[in-house]
Order: structure tokens, then sequence, then C-alpha cells
């Protein structure tokens, strides 16, 4: 259709509506001020606008963006100052307002984005381009998809023996610290965080005279994968940076998962984590420093998790 | 002893009565993880045949877990009533699947015949149902309970509102609260997820809630999702609380895997009958969810429906004011989509109720199963039509500590409106006193948390 016919439908279908409201307005008694026809519900803080010929619509606001989620939606509460007290005193998205029982515009096309975020970080790949430029070479666990990965958690905690071999072949043996990274639930976050903390982390525990492994990374990899990795390369401590299972708030959240000669079958309890990784929990680079720290503690004590803190 | 069933042209053997019980289940994840589920959908089919013909006495005798090994299976057998038992024990699931359905069939007799059924056969007929039966039939029980106010009377729709918050800070789980009760939920529990498992913690935000309750008169229930041993403690030490959670399983292992013994629940509903602020007499409540006894290796080869309705066999045993599946929140090893999520959904409730529970559902996914919004708004208006005791709210549907997504605050009104159902009696009231709902609907002042800080 010609935008000329759509902007005629449209002055059409207006004139009419400002001519006889009650024509398409719930009768009797509704629970919200019935706008006016011409002048549409305030629709958040973004801005769109078309050009003459309606075909395009400027970039506005970014709704996903801290700023926008700051800003309340319910346009006339009681105590505005104290709704924006409340807002503050929590990440949870309150203060939205409704559309009649249900959410705003705004709200509902936000939460779809961040759930979008979030599946893109669960479904997409680590880009080669970035482990190529950080020097990684990738290998991969039993998991041979996506999907498996997601249903079989124990084919993602192992590898096949020709994987491990591979491995020994192309890393420094019996090293104080082996890093490596894996996908685990969140690419995104591996892309986030990785490049900043790898380097803080080689050159604090060099700075501290340990003997560090040679970095890779594991597609398809589960926390337990560290295990087998561990024993075929005799590292004393063994270092896994995982994207974790994003929620709304963040895709980005990076976990490192620790442990002091970690062997398979151990008790989870002997692992150390520092989760939380991302630009709004704790930095990449102050974690990576935290890290040297933890690292340095674990050589120290011969023990990692629960025996680490009795000690 | 065998099955053998003939088929479309083929010959099916199974060599037990837990095989054939795991093999009738429809397609999920979690069964193919344990390497039970059946191998083609031929088989499936093949399996729920076995199943219709089997009688109910081949189901008691044959429990998943043996009666020596485990207290939820010797719960269940020795508290069965032997007269209603005697009485079908020689129908078969098909018969007993058809006798649920039957027009001639009375709420009170559905009510009674569950004193009479074991967790197998619960399941067992789950598993003849489609989807429509499930909705249909668990919408003929209501299984109401009382503790301050009664949940579960035909024609309302209740909520747990869940106001967490990343580092338990009482003010923004405070402004998380206000919200949701400006949308009118609330009525069947206001419930927090702790991030501390602490006693100070717990009694903290207890005295919060319990301040708030007060202060506004709100007939509701309050309670703080501790483990059920610091809850214990916090109330010993004076936390005032209407109820008392704990996450179950559907196995004696798998509850030592949750850190309690059934003595640990009784020492609970002792000490609530004493200091607990409700009015009882339900005073517990449980959460479950499929698949959580295979990630603790406690499901004996069993299926993971036949273990859920286990739970609920063990639950009725302690009359508690609320039962709620977390479907979706396990994860897609267990189930793996909302096609999954959505018929666990409806199989945990039907299940709960058959099994005499007061159940509710948290309709919810997390960010790595193949799920979103609209699946699970989805499922909480099929529970709502199957008469469901409760659901959940959340603010916009994204809880910010668990990581995953339930029902919106905006959810429950919304589902209301659709069904004609209303709040808890009382709590409806209240909400007219307070100016947020009026003749079944939410008011102008609905969805301003502000009206309830004037003074603060």
């Amino acid at each position: 259709m010609e935008a000329q016919t759509i902007e005629r439908i449209v002055q059409e279908v207006l004139a009419e509506l400002a001519a006889s409201p009650s024509a398409v307005l719930p009768k009797g008694k509704t629970d919200m001020p019935v706008p006016p026809p011409l002048q549409p519900p305030h629709v958040g803080q973004s801005v769109l606008q078309a050009d003459a010929r309606g075909v395009c619509q400027e970039a506005g606001t970014d709704i996903t963006s801290p700023e926008a989620k700051a800003v309340p939606l319910l346009e006339t509460p009681q105590d505005r100052e104290a709704l924006e007290r409340m807002m503050r005193s929590t990440p949870a998205r309150i203060g939205v307002g409704r559309a009649g029982p249900r959410l705003k515009t705004q709200t509902l096309l936000t939460l779809r984005a961040d759930h979008a975020a979030a599946r893109d970080a669960v479904m997409m790949d680590v880009p080669e381009q970035l482990l190529e430029q950080l020097g990684l070479f990738s290998v991969q666990t039993c998991c041979t998809s996506k999907d498996q990965f997601l249903t079989r958690p124990d084919l993602g905690r192992q590898f096949p023996p020709e994987t491990l071999e591979e491995i020994k072949r192309r890393c420094k043996k019996s090293p104080d610290v082996q890093i490596y990274a894996s996908d685990g639930l969140s690419s995104t976050a591996i892309q986030a965080n990785l490049a900043n903390i790898l380097p803080v982390l080689t050159q604090g525990l060099e700075a501290k005279g340990l003997t560090i492994g040679t970095p890779f990374f594991v597609r398809f990899g589960r926390v337990a994968a560290m295990d087998h990795i561990s024993q075929a390369l005799d590292a004393k401590v063994t270092c896994v940076l995982l994207g974790e299972r994003p929620g709304l708030g963040t895709a980005e959240s990076m976990s490192a998962y620790l442990a002091y000669r970690a062997t398979v079958g151990m008790p989870e309890a002997r692992r150390t984590v520092v989760s939380n990784i991302h630009r709004n929990g704790i930095s990449a680079v102050e974690a990576g420093a935290y890290l040297c720290d933890v690292i340095e503690m674990m050589l120290k004590a011969k023990a990692s998790g629960v025996d680490l803190r009795k000690g | 002893m065998s099955y053998r069933v003939l088929l479309s042209g083929q010959h099916f053997v199974f060599d037990s009565v837990k095989e054939v019980l795991a093999k009738a289940n429809e397609e999920k994840s979690g069964d193919i993880l344990a390497g039970v589920a059946a191998r083609s959908d031929m088989e499936r089919i093949a399996a729920k045949e076995a199943l219709s013909n089997m009688l109910l006495r081949d189901l008691r005798e044959n429990p998943v877990v043996p009666y020596e090994q485990d207290d939820v299976t010797r719960i269940n057998q020795d508290s069965l009533n032997e007269v209603i038992y005697d009485r079908i024990k020689s129908w078969t699931v098909a018969e007993l699947r058809e006798w649920i359905l039957s027009n001639e069939t009375t709420e009170g007799q559905l009510r009674d015949i569950s004193r009479g059924l074991t967790a197998e056969m619960v399941a067992g007929t789950a598993k003849l149902m489609s989807n429509l039966d499930l909705i249909y039939a668990a919408s003929r029980m209501q299984v109401p309970a009382r503790c301050n106010t009664t949940i579960g009377l035909r024609g309302t729709l209740a909520t747990r509102l869940q106001p967490n918050h990343t580092t338990d800070s009482v003010e923004g789980i405070t402004a998380s609260l206000f919200e949701g009760l400006s949308y009118g939920c609330g009525d069947a529990l206001i419930g927090l997820n702790p991030v501390n498992d602490t006693v100070s913690s717990l009694s903290e935000v207890l005295k919060r809630f319990d301040e708030i309750k007060n202060r506004f008169e709100i007939p509701t229930q309050i309670c703080v999702l501790g483990h059920i041993t610091t809850q214990i403690e916090a109330v010993k030490n004076g936390a005032p609380t209407d109820l008392i959670f704990q996450s179950i399983a559907g196995s004696e292992k798998g509850n030592q895997a949750f850190g309690f013994t059934t003595d640990t629940i009784l020492e609970a509903q002792e000490l609530l009958r004493r200091r607990g602020t409700g009015a009882g007499p339900n005073v517990l409540y449980f959460e479950t969810g499929q698949g959580s006894e295979l990630s603790s290796d406690a499901h004996y080869g069993a299926d993971q429906v036949t273990m859920e309705a286990r739970c609920y066999a063990y639950a009725r045993q302690f009359r508690p004011f609320m039962v709620n599946t977390v479907v979706g929140f396990i994860g897609p090893e267990y189930l793996y989509d909302s096609r999954q999520v959505i018929r666990a959904g409806l199989e945990d409730h039907f299940m709960g109720k058959l099994s005499g529970v007061p159940m509710g559902c948290d309709c919810c996914y997390t960010n790595h199963m193949l799920a979103d919004q609209n699946d699970i708004e989805n499922l909480s208006l099929l529970l709502g039509a199957a008469g469901i005791n409760y659901i959940l709210g959340v603010p916009t549907s994204d809880d910010i500590m668990l990581n995953y997504q339930s029902n919106a605050y905006h959810d429950v009104g919304t589902i209301r409106n659709i069904l004609g159902k209303r709040p808890i009696a009382e709590f409806e009231q209240w909400l007219e006193r307070m100016g947020i709902m009026e003749n079944g609907r939410l008011t102008k002042r609905a969805g301003d948390p502000t009206i309830f800080t004037k003074g603060r």
C-alpha cells in the first residue's frame, strides 16, 4: 500500500473517532481516563519521528538502557518522590504502571529485548575472531551441538579421548596455574569480559613468580570439565572462566571456578567460585586482581573450596 | 511380571511396572537424560496401552521406590484408607481415568477416593490423560485449606507475592511488596526467597512483613523461604511467621539431599502450633518440581512424573496450606521447551489435586529453556481454567534474585477478569477498603505503590 493511501485511511479513521468517541470506547465505568482521540497515551521517554512520507523512524532512547529503566512509567503516583525513592531501592522493575490490567508497551518491549539478549547469550557462539585475537586455540567437550549441550550436562563435563590428547600436546605440562575459558550458558559473558580479565590474570600471576599454563577455550563446557583438564595437565590450580546462565538483568555475567588439584568425581564443595563478574557487578579487571590473590592463597594452603575457608 | 502389547502390528514387551510408568510419559528431556524414556513414539503409546490395562492393585504392590528403603513409600502405603482401596483395587487405570471424567462422579466422591490412591496410581492416571483431560478433571476438584484466610474455594484465584531482592534489602523488598499489593497480589502469601539463609536475615524480613500485615490489617499469610532448619531457629528466636516452607522430593534420599527428614517437618509443624502467628490448622508450605529427584540421583530409575506424584503423597500427610510446583525452574535438561513445561504444569496440578493437596504453580522458565513469556501466560490461563488455587506474582515477571521469569503482578488481575475469578474473599474486601479493587476489577488507584507510603 502506498504511504499516501495509509495516510488517507488514518486521517479518515481519526476523523470518525473524533466525531463519535462512544462508538469505539468502552461503555460505562473505566479505570483509566479516556484519552482524547488525536493524542495517543504517553509512551515512555522514547521519541520516534517519522519523515514526511512516514517510511523512516529515527532511533529514540534505548528502552533497555539504565536511564530509561530509571524513569517511572506510572503517570500519576500519589507521591512521586516516594516512588522514585522506592525505585532506587531495588533493581526490580516497579513503578511501571499499566494499560488496563496489562503492561505498558514500553515495559513489554523492554522485557522482550532483555530476554532476547539472554537467549542470544545462551544460543550464540563465542566469535572465532575474539579467540584468535587472544591467541586461544579451541576444543570441544563431548557435546556436538548447542541443543545437546543444553540437554546433556553430563556430556558437557567430559572430553573425547583424542581431545584430551590434543590438549596435552598443545599445553605446557604441570603448571602452577592452568587458566582456560568456556562458553557455559553465556557466550556474551565471555565476549564482554575475557579480553579484560586475561591480561590482568597473566601479569598478576607472573608477578607472583608462578608458572602459568597455556590458555585455551572450551566450547560447550560445564564447570566440572575442569577436573579432566586439571588431571590431563597435572596443574596445581585450575581456573575456568565460564559464562553464567543469564537473567534479564544482565547476560554478561561470568564466573571463575577454581580448584586445587581438581580430580574427576571430587565433591563440589572443593570448588571455590568468584561470581557476578560483569561491568555492573565485579568488573573483569577487579576480578582478575582478586583471583590472583585467591590462587596464591590456594597454592599456599594446598586447598580450595570449603577446605580453604576452614584453613 | 512382564507386560506385552501388540500395537499397529508391532510387539512390545515391558519388564516391570516401573518401566511401563516411565515409558508411558509424554516426552520429557529429563526422562531421556535418566535413560528411562520410550525409545519411539509407538513404544510410548504401547506403554500407555499396557498401563491402561494395569490394575490399581498392581500399582500399589509395585511402588517405584521399595517400602523398606524409603519413608515416602512407607508414609503413602501406611496411611491409605484400606476400605476405599479395597473398593477400587480391581479397577484398571483406564477405568479410574474414566470414573474421574464421568458426569456421574460427584465432587465428594473425587475427594474421598484420594485417600485410597497411592502416588503411582495418581501418576498412572495422569499419563493416560490429554492436556484438556487434565484441565477438566482438575477443574472438578477443589482442595481448600485454611491458615489466616481460606485458599482454594471455587471461583477464587490467589497469588503468592514474591518481592525478591538481590541483597535482601528490607527497603527494596518493601518497595516490591507495595507495588504487588497495589495490583491485588498477595492473598495466598507474601513470601520472599532470601539470598542470605541466616536466622538474622530471615527474622529481619519476617518482622517487616509482620509489621506491614498488621499496620494495614492485611488478611493474608507471611513466610520467608529459607531452609526449614533456619526458619525453625528464627521462630524459636521469636521471629513472626504464619507458615514454614520447605522444598520436598519424592524419595527419602531426595529429601536428605534437601537437608531435612520427616521429623524436621513434624518439628516445624509442632513449633508453629505453639509459636506461629498463623491461625491454622494448615501451616506448612511445600515446593516441588519434576526432575529434582534425578538432579540429586534420588529417582531410583523412575520417571519424573511418578516421582513428582510421590511428593504430593508425602505432602498431604502434613496437611499443608499450600504446595506449588516450580515447574520451569529446573532447566532444559529436565523440561526442554514450553511444550514440556506446559504439560508438566498441567500434570502436576492435576496430580496434586487428586492427591488431596492444595495446589498452586509457579508458572516459570529460565533463559536457557526454549520458552518465553507468552508460553507462561498460556500456562497460567490454562491453570486458571483448571481451578488452580494460586499462581505467583513478581514485578513485571522478572525475578532479579533467582534470575528466572514467572507471572507478572499484572497477570493475576487479567486472568481473574477473563475467567470471572476473584481474590480470596477476605483479601478482596481489604482491597476494596484500600480502594484498589471494586466489583472484582482494579480501580484507578491500582498499580500505585505509594498509596502505602503515607506517613512512612
